[in-house]
């Protein structure tokens, strides 16, 4: 699903530059449940927003789906990100003045679906994620596990091949944090190719596999037994 | 553009962002407002200036004797200098190339009497050509005629208000009005936009005043107007001349500037006219200065509300909106709004403007108006710069990676 060969990626600052990420290689087979560990500083973050198009890699080759990603415009990885990913952030990042429906709704609404598809296949993955009574609420009226289950429910909507995760239970509290990992292991089990970028080993042993990140390299790659989170989730 | 969903989209934005689409349109709207009520309030300070200055002709020198203050050719200082009929023939053979007309001025005030009304009214011998020269309106009937002056007839032209106050509901044409001793026969009623005071006079000819007055040639004052075509460095030199004139005539020290005065309208209309022009150029100045605060402001605001939506563009980037659509979005909900409350503010000041009228004469301001260019140019500009000023910002928007407007805070 994704192959990445030899990832190079420096920022420059000032004079001096950082090399961040130094020559990664990585395979991710469909249906994988990935988690990207590393202290901060490590690269791990880069290599999330490289595999999100949210930013580029200045050496290396990068294939999604084999799609070859590369020279994008700003269009054409609006497009890919569209398609290809979903995307789920520490801060929820869910639009303030939109309730969760039509939050979830809003990349359907960039992939050109019509108001009633929108509405009707939003209210699904709400339902999926057990929140379908809470659709006409706001962000504000929702707890941090409630928001970022919508903001799972919003990344899936678009239908993507890949859900990238970066540090998905970084502002929840133990217990709602197992909720979210309950979610993401149950989008998993369903065929999803799953990148978790997180700092916390308990969370890196919920995924399938674990790849550690030190100073822009990995230094361990390996698979690891699944911790299957049981919890609830209405 | 008339794509139904990013209506929607941007509809719900603004209803859910209320407080920020109201400020943005109430900047637009009051500036426009503003902007339109100076430019308003700008005419109608020029037109009551007009009002003031541009009742009468503008092409007439007037003559009034005056004391001599210097002894000259054997008289002595201090002398009274009269005019009389044949000055005024004088002139007219000496200025024929610059003459348009002439006219003498005898003013009496007398009790004017009609079946047992009576009033004093000012009675002003004078010359035909003095209805061109105080741009007299006939209601009813005729002006004094030449022959009138020739015979010496006794008729009068009266204003409006003796009309009113002397023949109530009656036509006065015809009808004989008690001056002094002797009858007049009405022949004419006028009207005259200068206000009530000359609306209250009764003219009669000149010579007319003379054969009761002993059959006198003598006149307090004349009217001369020039032809309007010869220009006005032409005009000058004709007051200069009539001065240097009617000085030797009337044994007058050339130095001696009190023996005769002459007022000439020409020159003073040139002023009026500078005067006017400084006016409007005030008017334009503050118009211009409201309109660029209105743009300034606008520009700040676009700049606010970007900057504050930079992390919800960047979700939607991340989510698949294209640049293009982000900056589209953007400037849509923007123009909507700047043109919505840019009309509104622009009626609404043209409504105040109608609505004043003349409430403000007191003032000076009589009928502000703008005209409509004017207006649709200035709420055109506005909301030009409103879209430009939300462009910028948003194209910078659209074109900051999403992990820098989504970068934790």
């Amino acid at each position: 699903m994704i192959s990445i060969k030899n990832l190079n990626k420096s920022y420059k600052m000032g004079d001096s530059s950082l090399h961040v990420l130094k020559g990664i290689d990585l395979q991710v087979e469909e249906g994988e449940l990935v988690a990207i560990m590393g202290s901060s500083g490590s690269g791990k973050s880069t290599l999330l927003n490289i595999l999100g198009m949210l930013d580029l890699a200045d050496e290396g080759e990068y294939r999604l789906d084999n799609v070859l990603i590369k020279d994008l415009t700003e269009t054409t990885a609006a497009n890919y990100r569209n398609q290809f990913l979903g995307f789920v952030f520490q801060s929820f990042n869910l639009i303030n003045y939109k309730n969760a429906l039509e939050n979830v709704a809003l990349p359907l609404y960039y992939q050109g679906f019509g108001r009633k598809i929108r509405q009707q296949k939003a209210l699904e993955y709400l339902e999926k994620v057990g929140l379908k009574e809470w659709a006409t609420h706001l962000p504000s009226e929702l707890s941090g596990g409630q928001k970022q289950r919508v903001a799972i429910a919003r990344a899936m909507a678009s239908q993507p091949k890949v859900l990238l995760a970066d540090e998905p239970t970084g502002a929840l509290d133990s217990k709602t944090s197992n909720e979210v990992m309950a979610l993401i292991q149950k989008i998993n089990q369903e065929g999803k190719t799953i990148l978790v970028v997180t700092h916390e080993l308990d969370i890196a042993h919920m995924c399938k596999r674990i790849v550690t990140l030190k100073d822009g390299v990995i230094v361990e790659d390996k698979k690891v037994d699944q911790i299957i989170v049981d919890t609830n989730v209405q | 553009m008339f794509n139904r969903d990013r209506w929607q989209e941007i509809f719900q934005t603004i209803r859910k962002n209320r407080l920020r689409t109201f400020l943005s349109g109430f900047t637009v709207a009051l500036g426009i407002f503003i902007f339109i009520v100076l430019f308003g309030f700008g005419n109608g300070l020029k037109n009551s200036f007009e009002q003031f200055f541009l009742d009468d002709a503008t092409n007439t020198l007037w003559v009034y004797p005056g004391l001599t203050s210097k002894p000259y050719q054997g008289y002595k200082a201090n002398r009274r200098i009269e005019f009389e009929n044949k000055d005024l023939k004088d002139i007219k053979d000496n200025f024929n190339f610059f003459l348009e007309g002439i006219t003498p001025r005898i003013n009496r005030n007398i009790t004017v009497s009609y079946r047992g009304e009576s009033d004093n009214y000012l009675t002003r011998g004078v010359a035909p050509s003095h209805q061109y020269i105080e741009k007299t309106i006939m209601m009813k009937g005729r002006f004094l005629h030449q022959d009138d002056v020739k015979y010496q007839t006794k008729v009068v032209v009266i204003g409006r208000l003796v009309a009113e106050d002397l023949f109530k509901e009656e036509n006065p044409i015809g009808k004989f009005l008690e001056i002094g001793s002797s009858a007049f026969k009405v022949v004419g009623v006028f009207q005259d936009q200068s206000g009530d005071r000359e609306e209250r006079l009764i003219y009669m000819p000149y010579t007319t005043r003379q054969l009761l007055e002993k059959n006198s040639d003598k006149i307090d004052n004349f009217i001369v107007s020039f032809r309007p075509e010869i220009g006005y460095a032409s005009a000058m030199a004709f007051e200069r001349q009539l001065r240097l004139f009617l000085k030797e005539k009337k044994s007058i020290d050339p130095r001696d500037n009190n023996g005769i005065r002459i007022r000439n309208v020409a020159d003073q209309l040139k002023q009026n006219q500078k005067f006017a022009r400084v006016l409007q150029i005030i008017v334009t100045f503050v118009g211009l200065g409201t309109l660029i605060a209105g743009i300034i402001g606008i520009s700040n605001i676009m700049v606010f509300v970007v900057k504050e939506r930079t992390r919800e563009l960047g979700v939607r980037k991340a989510l698949g909106a294209t640049p293009k659509s982000v900056i589209a979005m953007v400037l849509q909900e923007s123009i909507f709004i700047t043109t919505l409350s840019g009309i509104f503010g622009m009626l609404s000041g043209i409504a105040l403007l109608t609505n004043i009228q003349d409430q403000l004469e007191r003032f000076f301001i009589i009928d502000p108006y703008i005209d409509t260019l004017t207006a649709t140019l200035a709420t055109l500009l506005l909301i030009l710069f409103g879209g430009i000023a939300g462009y910028i910002p948003a194209k910078r928007a659209a074109r900051i990676k999403p992990i820098v407007a989504l970068r934790d805070e």
